[in-house]
Parts: structure tokens; sequence; C-alpha cells
């Protein structure tokens, strides 16, 4: 039974698989600099050096950090980016260009688009607030400073807010460690005596 | 007002500045307020909050991405599914990622179930707050047999820890389908029940109409989402917007209020519940059959790049914005927090308003500090 051959059916190509059942095809970045986005903010602030990437639909423009505010205030007022979605910042220990990338994420409603801005920073420089332009940013970028050591020129209320007064360091910096850290509890001095964490990353948390 | 002629006038009095909790059983959690007293008038309020601060986006950094989902469940515990959602659609952006429609439509399923119970545990406790005790008992009741649902499916009832990159990690128990749709059906008249005690009931209408009252372009302004952005007249959903999943298949409302004041984000809130119940027997009668779970690599290597992508939680827009390297784990992950954003413009509704109303305006932007705090 077993060498019995069966009549083949003609060979037809097979059914294309359901994308779920395909290797995935991760994002690539793209050169955005053509992007009706982008085009519009190059027309409305002139003379404005930037570089604009397309990854997975979202567009992000690097723009120099005394270009800032004057980006910020035509998006909101000219190009309608009436809403600052998300605020933040991410950590690059060792880069040339300066260590932080400081992170706004806005929206517009008219379209319902969004454009993602980004400056770069070096440490211990300020970075203008822009709770001028949108009230909402001020939080955002408490947060940011409590997290990352950021300060912000002109911001109305630069305190801490997720850790506490006299908190030592800035936790999502990445050279803060995950424990070990003398973070100023000073309320455990058994657990963390005073001065025996290890050796701290910047801060204005200052000495134990 | 009385008349000025005859008041007595206070010359030497002072405003009081007294601390609000961070203990007080009407905050919610840990939220502290400095609140600034004319009397019982509010001059101004300072939330002060990171009193349940445990350094959750510290944390996503040394866990592989799945190993991160666990730790969204903790951040707004009452919401754990729309939580796990926003992440994993991050994830599967970058990665690109095309999940089974079954699996989107078991996501939508276990998010609009997680929305009726944060709904359920917003409107007992915010009625609570304000005096009615009854209805707490109503609702919470309710959410336990919808918990019951969550602990069939995935073992848990608050840390649901329910999604995964490339889909969910169970298909629906045998028999799941047929309770979850008992659930949802008597569901209308249990909400009738709760609007009857409420909607018209005058001292409710007393604490909550015209209070908390913030405009469409305030709102925006700052940057609230979600029922307390939808009450002010803005009719915006993540779920409309960028649906993702597959709710751009799904037909349902946005209900919008047209005051900004407490009682307008009480009826839009009740209106969701009635519209997630529509989503969820439109998903019941429509589930595909089929896998659950794409062909995902085992372990997880996004590229280098970022991405953010969004959800509509139950408090507003939750969003996730990724930092991938090219290694296993984030580089960084950031949250965009609805409760942390919402809680900003606590102060500006207050203002002018009395002490009680402050517990109003807490319950109406229905905070989670878990969220708040990370």
């Amino acid at each position: 039974m077993a060498d019995e051959v069966t009549p083949q059916a003609p060979e037809t190509p097979p059914p294309p698989k359901p994308p779920w059942e395909e290797k995935p095809v991760p994002a690539v970045p793209r050169d955005a600099a053509t992007h009706p986005l982008v085009v519009e903010l190059a027309a409305a602030v002139p003379g404005l050096e930037m570089q604009a990437v397309e990854f997975a639909g979202q567009v992000t423009v690097v723009v120099p950090l005394d270009r800032l505010l004057a980006v910020c205030r035509v998006a909101k007022e000219t190009l309608g980016y009436g809403y600052l979605v998300d605020l933040t910042a991410v950590d690059w220990k060792d880069r040339a260009e300066g260590r932080f990338d400081v992170v706004y994420w806005l929206h517009r409603h008219r379209d319902e688009q969004r454009l993602r801005v980004k400056v770069r920073v070096a440490d211990g420089v300020e970075v203008p607030s822009v709770t001028g332009v949108w009230k909402v940013a001020n939080w955002m970028e408490r947060e940011v400073f409590d997290m990352f050591g950021i300060y912000f020129a002109d911001h109305p209320n630069l305190e801490r807010i997720l850790t506490w007064e006299g908190f030592n360091g800035h936790p999502l910096r990445k050279d803060f460690p995950l424990e070990g850290i003398d973070t100023g509890a000073a309320i455990y001095p058994d657990v963390y005596p005073p001065g025996t964490g290890p050796a701290r990353s910047g801060g204005e948390g200052g000495g134990a | 007002m009385s008349d000025p002629a005859t008041m007595h006038v206070f010359d030497d009095t002072e405003a009081m500045e007294i601390s609000f909790g961070p203990q007080h059983p009407a905050t919610h959690g840990v939220l502290r307020v400095m609140v600034k007293l004319d009397g019982e008038k509010i001059l101004d309020a300072k939330p002060i909050i990171g009193y349940l601060h445990r350094g959750t986006e510290k944390l996503f950094e040394r866990e592989t991405y799945n190993g991160c989902i666990p730790h969204t469940d903790r951040m707004d515990y009452t919401a754990a599914a729309t939580n796990n959602q926003g992440l994993v659609l991050a994830v599967e952006k970058i990665m690109g990622i095309t999940i089974p429609p079954r699996a989107a439509y078991i996501r939508m399923i276990l998010a609009e179930l997680q929305r009726l119970s944060s709904h359920f545990i917003w409107l007992g406790t915010h009625v609570l707050d304000i005096g009615a005790t009854t209805p707490f008992f109503y609702t919470f009741a309710e959410r336990e047999v919808l918990l019951d649902l969550f602990e069939e499916y995935c073992g848990a009832r608050l840390t649901l820890n329910c999604m995964r990159v490339g889909g969910v990690p169970y298909d629906l128990p045998e028999g799941w389908t047929g309770r979850c749709r008992a659930f949802v059906d008597q569901l209308p008249a249990k909400i009738a029940d709760w609007e009857r005690l409420l909607t018209n009931n005058r001292i409710w209408k007393e604490r909550t109409v015209g209070i908390g009252v913030i405009s469409a372009a305030e709102a925006i302004e700052w940057g609230l989402t979600g029922p307390p952005l939808r009450g002010s007249g803005v009719r915006w959903d993540i779920r409309k917007v960028f649906p993702y999943d597959r709710y751009d298949e799904i037909e349902f409302d946005i209900p919008i209020g047209t005051h900004g004041d407490t009682y307008d984000r009480y009826l839009v809130r009740m209106e969701e519940m009635r519209q997630s119940i529509r989503i969820i027997r439109q998903c019941l009668d429509r589930l595909p059959d089929g896998p659950v779970m794409a062909k995902v690599p085992k372990t997880i290597k996004p590229p280098l790049g970022e991405v953010y992508a969004s959800v509509e939680s139950p408090k507003g827009e939750l969003g996730y914005y990724v930092v991938a390297d090219g290694s296993d784990k984030p580089y960084r992950l950031h949250v965009r927090p609805a409760c942390f954003i919402n809680l900003q413009a606590m102060p500006e509704m207050i203002r002018g308003h009395l002490v009680a109303d402050m517990i109003a305006v807490i319950g109406t932007l229905d905070i989670v500090l878990g969220e708040i705090d990370r």
C-alpha cells in the first residue's frame, strides 16, 4: 500500500499566508524632508535647520535648541498644534552631540496629525520651558527635571514631583543604579546608612 | 449672600493652609492636596504626588518587552487590560507585527470589560464620596461578577497580564462567550437602576451641576483626555481618531457633554458604559475563529527606533513611548499617563469652590494614584 502512487493534482500555488503567519517586517527609518508636515513646518519657520525622519508612520524633526521656543510657538499658533500630548526625555549617556533628547509630541485636532519635535541637549544645559505655550507642559517638565536633572529656563515652579525634596540624584539617568544608592532616605538609616551608597551621579542632591 | 451692611466682617482673618491627605479616604489613594482656604472657600490648591512612586519606567529598562507587561498592570490597577494593550500595541508597531483577528477581538472584549469595571469603581466611589452610600454596593456587586470573567480567562482578577506582543496568551475558555453575553445582557437594566437613583436626584444635581467647570479650549490647553475632555464637548476618542486592534470595524458612539461640569462628565461615563456593552456585543457576534497569537520571534528584538502608541483607557489617552536600541530590552519606555495629566488641571477646576466640591472634582477626574506616580 505504501508504494502505491496516487495521481498528483496539478500544482497550484499555495494561497498567500495571512500577515500574522508571516515573519514580521520591522519598521525602517526613512528621510522625511518632503513629508507634508515637515514642509509645512519649514515654511512656517524660515531658516530652520532640521533633520526629519519618518519611522513607523511617525514623523520626528530634530531642531536646534535655540529655535525650540520659536518652533513650539509657531506650531501652536500658526500650524494649530493645540494639544501637547507628551513631553519626555531620553538619556544617551555617551553621545557626542549632547547627552539628552528632550522629546515633544504634538497633536492638532484639525486633521488629527501628530508631529514629534526633538532637541539634543548636553548635561547641564538649560532648555527653554514651553509652559508659556502649552499649560500642560508644567508637570511634564517637572517630571523630566525630577527624573533626568534637565533644567527648564523660565519654568514657573521647577520642583521635584515624583520623588521628594532632597532626593539624591535623578533616577532615569542611565548611570543611576537600580538599587543600592543612597537616595537620601534618612527615614531608613538601618537599611541605607547615610553616605554608604555607591558613587552618585550628578544632580543637585550633593553630599549625604 | 447676606447684606454686607449687616454682615459681620472679620478684618483680621487670613488665608489658612491645610494639608488634605495623603491618607484621606476621599482622595482615592495617596493624593495630598495643600489647599489654601478662606473659610470654606478654596483660594488655591496644590496637589502633591509621588507617594506611590515605584520607578516603573526605570524597572522597564531591565525587563524584556513581554516582561514589562506585568509592571503595566500595577499602574492603573483598576484597568490592567487597557494598560497591557497600550504597551503591546507600541511594540507591535515597531516590530511590524499584525495580530490575528481573533486576538484583536478578544483584546477589544477584555478592554471594554475593563472599561466597564473601571467605570463601576468610579461611579461607586464618586457617589460614595459625595454622600450616597447605596450605589457603591450595587456597582461593586456587578464588578465582582465581571472580575469572575477575567479570572476565568487569565486566572487573575486585578493584575491581569492578559496580553502579549503578537496577540493574547490564551484562547477564550469553553462557554466563556455565553457567560460574557449573559453578563452584558443583564447590565443595561442595572445601569438604568443606578441612573434612576442619580440622574434626576435633586441632591446629586445640587452637588454636581456647575461644579468643576472647564471649557473645551481650556481642556485642550491642559491636555485633558477621556471623559473630562468629552464632558466639555470635544468629540475626541483615540478609538475613533487612531483606531487600534479592530475598532474600525465596530460601530459605537462617542458621548459628549455640553457644560464641562461634574454632572456632564457623569452623564458621559454612564453613556460610555452603554457603548462598551454595545461594543462587547458586536465583538461576541463577530468573534472570528483562528489563532490568538501571531508568529512572533521567541526573543523580541525591535530595531533601533522610537514609536509612540496610545489607547483610550477608561481615564483618557494612555500612551507608551518606546525607544528601542536593537536589544531585547527597551532602552527607554515612557508612559504618558492619563490621570497624571488630568490631575494637573484640578486646581484650575476648583478655585473658588468649597472644600466639599473638591471631593466631587477629585471623584469626577477619576484618578488612580498608581498611574499618576508610577
